[in-house]
Parts: C-alpha cells; sequence; structure tokens
C-alpha cells in the first residue's frame, strides 16, 4: 500500500511542514521505502501483548510521578525576560505572532 | 599530534597530577583550547567560548587552593550539544537552535560542573541526535580522527571523535538507538549508556523520550566511572527519573560501589577474574550482514573473556531484526511529538516571509529543519495519525515489549551480560549515502534492542579493521546488562582492559 502525493499533502500539513512541490515527490519517495521496512512489523502476531510505552515497565510497574498543583519558580519581570530571551518577536513580555483576527 | 592530555593515560594519574599540583586545571584548560583550535579539521566542537571556560578553569584553581577541590576538579570535559548550557549556545546541531541561548543548565551540565569538570565546549553530533554518522549535522560533518575521510559515527560523532583525538578528556553524548556506543566503537574509545531513568533527561533537547539517554565517553571504561555515578541520579524534574534501582536509592555511590565490589570478587579470583561470569552471545548477532573483519576481532575479544575465566553461552535474541522497524515507528512518533514544539514564535528560527501564522510556523519549520529530520518528522505524524495508529505505533509498542522479554529471559535463565559487535562494520567514508533514507538505518540493528528495552550497554575498543585507504579503524565490542547493573558492567570491561591494550591505541600512532 503506497503512500500517494495527497497522503503526503494531508501528512505534511498535519506535521506543519510547508513542502515545496520537489519537496512533496522527493518526500512521497521517502516515506515509501520508509514504509516498506516498518511494514515488517505488520508479519508479528503480537495477539495477547501489553505495548509497552515505558522501558522499566518490562522490569516492574511504573507509574509516572504526578508533583504537587504548587507554584515552584518565582515569577518577576526578569525572569520572565530571561525566559523570552530567545523568541523572534516580542513586545511588553508579550510573543508577537502575525494578526489572526481582522 | 600530541596534546597534553596525552601524558595522563588514566583518570587517576591525571586526578594526582592535578592535586598535587604538577599542573593547574587553567593551564590544562589553555591547553585543551589550543588543541581544540589546532585541531579545527576534525570540526568536533560547534562552539567554544575561551573566556567562558578559563573562568570555570581559575574557579577550580581558587577552590583546590581553598582546599574545596571536587573529585573531579580540572578534569577537562565537553557535552554532546544536545545538553543545553547557559553561556554556550545550545543548538542540537540544527539551524532551527542556530543562535539559542538556554536559560539553563541541563541537569548533567550542572552535576559534572558541581563536581568540579572544566567545560570546554560544545561538540557536533546529527540534527536532533536524528543519525549515525554526524553528517546530518547543520554544522557540516564531524571527521574521524582515525581517518579523516571516514565519519567519526553518530549521533554523538563529536562527542567520539574529541576523545579520540584527546582534545578533552571525557564527553557526554546521548544515546536513542545506540548514539553513544556506535561513534565510541567507529572511533576506538569506550562509552557506556545506563538503564533508562538512571541519568536526568532535564535539559537534554528530547529526540524520542522513553528512549533518550544520557552516557558518558572516555579512553577507558575504569575512567568512566566516577563520570557516570556523579550525573546518575534521581531528579524530580524529568517524570521519568528512577527513584530506586533495585531497592537502592537512584543516586551517585551506587555505581561506584557497584563497580568497587564487582572489581573487588574479580580480584579475589587471581589469574581467573571473570571465573563465574556466564556471557551471552546471541546468534542473531553474527548473521548475514556482519563483515568479516567485526566478526573476527568480537571472536577474539569472547576467547580472551574465555581466558579470563568466563563462560561462554549460546542465546537467542530472535527478535533482533525487528527491532529495526520497532525502532523506525516508536521513534519518529515520539519525535513528531517533541518537535512539534519549534513553531517559530517563542524560539528557534522563524522565517522571514509568510502570510499568516500557520503559514509562519510551516515555512520556519521547513527552512529550520535538516531533511533527515524532515523525514522522520513526517513518518512519526504518519504512523501516529488517524487510521494507522493501531498498526503501525500500537503494533510497534507490541513488539516491542516481546523485544525486551527476550532480553529478560536470557538474563534470567542463560547470562550474566550478553556481548557482540556494535556495528555490521568499520566507519563508512564521509559522503557515501545511497539514495536510500533507510539504508543507514539497517546498521544499527545490533544496538536498537537496548534502547527499546531500557537496557545499560557499552563500547570497549576490541580491534581493528581497515579503511578504504588502507588506514586503522577501530572496532567496538559491546557489553550489555540487565537492568541497573552498570557498575557491573563496567567492572567487567575493566578486567577487559586490563588484559588488552585496544583502549590505549592513538589515532596515527596505531
Amino acid at each position: 500500500m503506497a503512500i500517494t502525493e495527497q497522503e503526503v499533502t494531508r501528512i505534511a500539513r498535519l506535521a506543519r511542514l510547508t513542502l515545496s512541490p520537489e519537496q512533496n515527490i522527493q518526500a512521497q519517495g521517502d516515506l515509501n521505502k520508509i514504509l516498506g521496512l516498518i511494514q515488517e512489523l505488520q508479519a508479528v502476531d503480537t495477539s495477547g501483548v501489553e505495548p509497552l510505552a515505558h522501558p522499566l515497565s518490562a522490569l516492574r510497574d511504573v507509574h509516572l510521578r504526578l508533583r504537587e498543583d504548587i507554584v515552584t519558580e518565582v515569577s518577576s519581570t526578569e525572569r520572565r525576560e530571561a525566559l523570552m530571551v530567545n523568541a523572534p518577536g516580542k513586545a511588553e513580555g508579550l510573543f508577537l505572532v502575525p494578526k489572526v483576527i481582522e | 599530534m600530541s596534546t597534553a592530555l596525552h601524558a595522563f593515560p588514566t583518570l587517576a594519574s591525571l586526578q594526582a597530577a592535578l592535586a598535587q599540583g604538577k599542573l593547574s586545571a587553567t593551564e590544562l584548560a589553555q591547553d585543551c583550547l589550543k588543541q581544540i583550535q589546532a585541531q579545527q579539521g576534525l570540526n568536533a566542537f560547534v562552539h567554544v567560548d575561551a573566556d567562558l571556560t578559563l573562568a570555570q578553569a581559575r574557579a577550580v584553581d581558587a577552590s583546590r587552593a581553598a582546599g574545596t577541590a571536587g573529585p573531579l576538579s580540572g578534569v577537562p570535559i565537553a557535552h554532546k550539544d544536545v545538553f543545553v548550557t547557559q553561556g554556550w549556545r545550545s543548538t542540537a546541531g540544527s539551524n532551527m537552535l542556530k543562535n539559542y541561548v538556554s536559560p539553563f543548565d541541563a541537569t548533567v551540565v550542572n552535576k559534572l560542573f558541581a563536581a568540579g569538570c572544566v567545560n570546554l565546549g560544545k561538540l557536533n553530533c546529527d540534527e536532533f541526535a536524528m543519525g549515525s554518522g554526524n553528517e546530518h549535522s547543520a554544522f557540516g560533518p564531524a571527521h574521524n580522527p582515525w581517518d579523516l575521510t571516514c565519519v567519526p559515527g553518530g549521533s554523538s560523532g563529536g562527542s567520539a571523535a574529541a576523545v579520540a583525538a584527546r582534545l578533552v578528556f571525557a564527553t557526554t553524548g546521548t544515546d536513542t538507538g545506540g548514539s553513544v556506543r556506535q561513534p565510541a566503537a567507529l572511533c576506538g574509545i569506550s562509552g557506556i549508556k545506563p538503564t533508562y531513568g538512571v541519568v536526568s533527561r532535564y535539559g537534554m533537547i528530547a529526540y524520542g523520550s522513553s528512549l533518550d539517554q544520557a552516557g558518558v565517553m572516555a579512553s577507558a571504561a575504569v575512567d568512566l566511572v566516577a563520570l557516570l555515578d556523579t550525573i546518575s541520579g534521581f531528579d524530580v524534574r524529568d517524570a521519568t527519573s528512577a527513584e530506586q534501582c533495585h531497592g537502592v536509592p537512584n543516586a551517585p555511590g551506587r555505581i561506584q560501589s557497584d563497580f568497587d565490589k564487582a572489581s573487588a570478587h574479580f580480584h579475589s579470583q587471581a589469574s581467573s577474574p571473570l571465573k563465574g561470569l556466564r556471557i551471552g552471545v546471541p546468534t542473531e548477532y553474527f548473521g548475514e550482514g556482519l563483515s568479516s573483519e567485526v566478526g573476527a576481532a568480537i571472536e577474539a575479544a569472547l576467547v580472551q573473556f574465555e581466558q579470563l575465566g568466563a563462560q561462554r553461552v549460546s542465546i537467542s535474541l530472535p527478535r533482533t531484526r525487528l527491532s529495526i522497524p520497532a525502532y523506525y515507528v516508536i521513534a519518529p512518533a515520539e519525535a513528531s511529538s517533541n518537535l512539534s514544539r519549534y513553531d517559530g514564535v517563542r524560539y528557534g528560527h522563524r522565517s522571514d516571509s509568510y502570510t499568516d501564522l500557520a503559514d509562519m510556523t510551516g515555512r520556519s519549520r521547513a527552512e529550520g529543519f535538516g531533511a533527515e529530520v524532515q523525514r522522520r518528522i513526517l513518518v512519526g505524524t504518519y504512523v501516529l495519525s488517524h487510521g494507522y495508529y493501531d498498526a503501525y505505533y500500537l503494533q510497534a509498542q507490541r513488539l516491542r515489549r516481546m523485544i525486551a522479554d527476550d532480553f529478560q529471559a536470557a538474563f534470567a535463565q542463560q547470562c550474566d551480560v550478553i556481548m557482540g559487535p556494535v556495528t555490521p562494520a568499520v566507519a563508512k567514508a564521509i559522503g557515501d549515502n545511497p539514495d536510500d533514507p533507510t539504508a543507514d538505518w539497517l546498521a544499527d540493528v545490533y544496538t536498537l534492542g537496548l534502547n527499546l528495552a531500557g537496557l545499560p550497554g557499552m563500547s570497549v575498543p576490541c580491534g581493528f579493521g581497515k579503511s578504504a585507504t588502507d588506514k586503522p579503524l577501530p572496532i567496538g565490542l559491546q557489553i550489555i546488562g540487565d537492568y541497573f547493573d552498570e557498575g557491573r558492567l563496567l567492572a567487567v570491561a575493566h578486567q577487559y582492559q586490563l588484559a588488552t591494550d585496544w583502549h590505549q591505541r592513538r589515532a596515527g600512532q596505531a
């Protein structure tokens, strides 16, 4: 079952990657080769096997921790500015993006 | 090329010289900076800042004078550019993060700094740790010190090259599918990836979160003990950090203590130190695809282990080959999720031209990510998308449990450690890339299973093959342990290195 050009367009949109028409064709070829490799999975009988999400659950029961719902970071203007130092667009403590509402 | 570090073959000799004042941390750091500069052709480093490094070194010397020096004070190290650092840029080898400066240090970075290590800078790697040759880096490939026309391996290629060229004493790396063990093997050094959860992932730029684990690289296994012990430990800031290791708190001291205990036991058995150790050798690791020179070097290493008293047991890991499709579903799935954070809004690359918000994000990502990263994001998006999730992602996770169970069956019934090759062949030439994006992935067959299972593993040098230009290229032996068995694993490797000198060979001098 090969991936079609339309499917590549759909996947690229889901992945938020703007591909040129040439890149789309390249991606289609690549994805079909990769699919050929990962399709080997389908032949394995895994019925009754519990999916393994956390590797240590092969060893023991794993429960992910949740932290207390309390503020742990001290908030200040300086701290906010330090955390925003890498923002491509910012003003007055806000991240700037193109206008979304006319 | 001889560096100051060549005078100190072991961590102990370096620590003694520093403690006795035979050289200062500052002098050593200055020499390392000079060597890094002189060997820029390796392209092992992507960011060096002499002022930051020398400030750390001077602080170490001051603490030495004040009598408060830590155990690793003055040891020159460098970090794979996947660990975020305050001061040094943190790029993950990507144009997406080309100018990124972290507001905090990774836990691993913090811990080594607190122990007195001096950071020489940031090391080249495959973009977001996706690759096995360091060729998928926005900063260009790193080169193998044994033959500059060859790859150093990846994704921690700069980390391996820097140690092999003795530019620094040790380096950090990350291992999602073999990225510490494989470059260590191809550059002729020792490297270990601990059990998943032993080292905090906080501040490690994420690739595949259920597989990613930090590791360390140095010439000799014995020198990895203190480094790994230092960076290990429970961290509340990593949701999957292990609190306990078989009932023992996950804290510094555990690995060192396990290493000391195992070493004392081996030592007590005199000329047959490894007597009683059962080495599982998976038949599937020696089939089609393994080059004859790697096969011969591994066989010679196994014979050496038998001479040390160990017993060889033939085992089967029947789903070894299937670890490739399982990994290349799970890792891209997690990558597509992790890398969705790069939206061109809060940090990272933003495109110069766009029409609206969605267009800005799409263009920024297409411009910022390299080809391999985009491929894996697309694969991951596909296997997680509606209609394919069960067939690919869940199926891969079921297979993942079967692969982990295969290892557990072997450890429970047949062996104490597992040994085999790390790679099917020695380092390939830079630029020798076939059209098929999956061609390189097939060479990961011996390293992926361990990440899927979360087990610890290491690579130690065990011989040489030859490059196309007839230069010697290192071969690595993989040693795989059961969960939390890092200390004994390192002790076993150390016994091998007491009997062999492969780890002491230097590029250009083999």
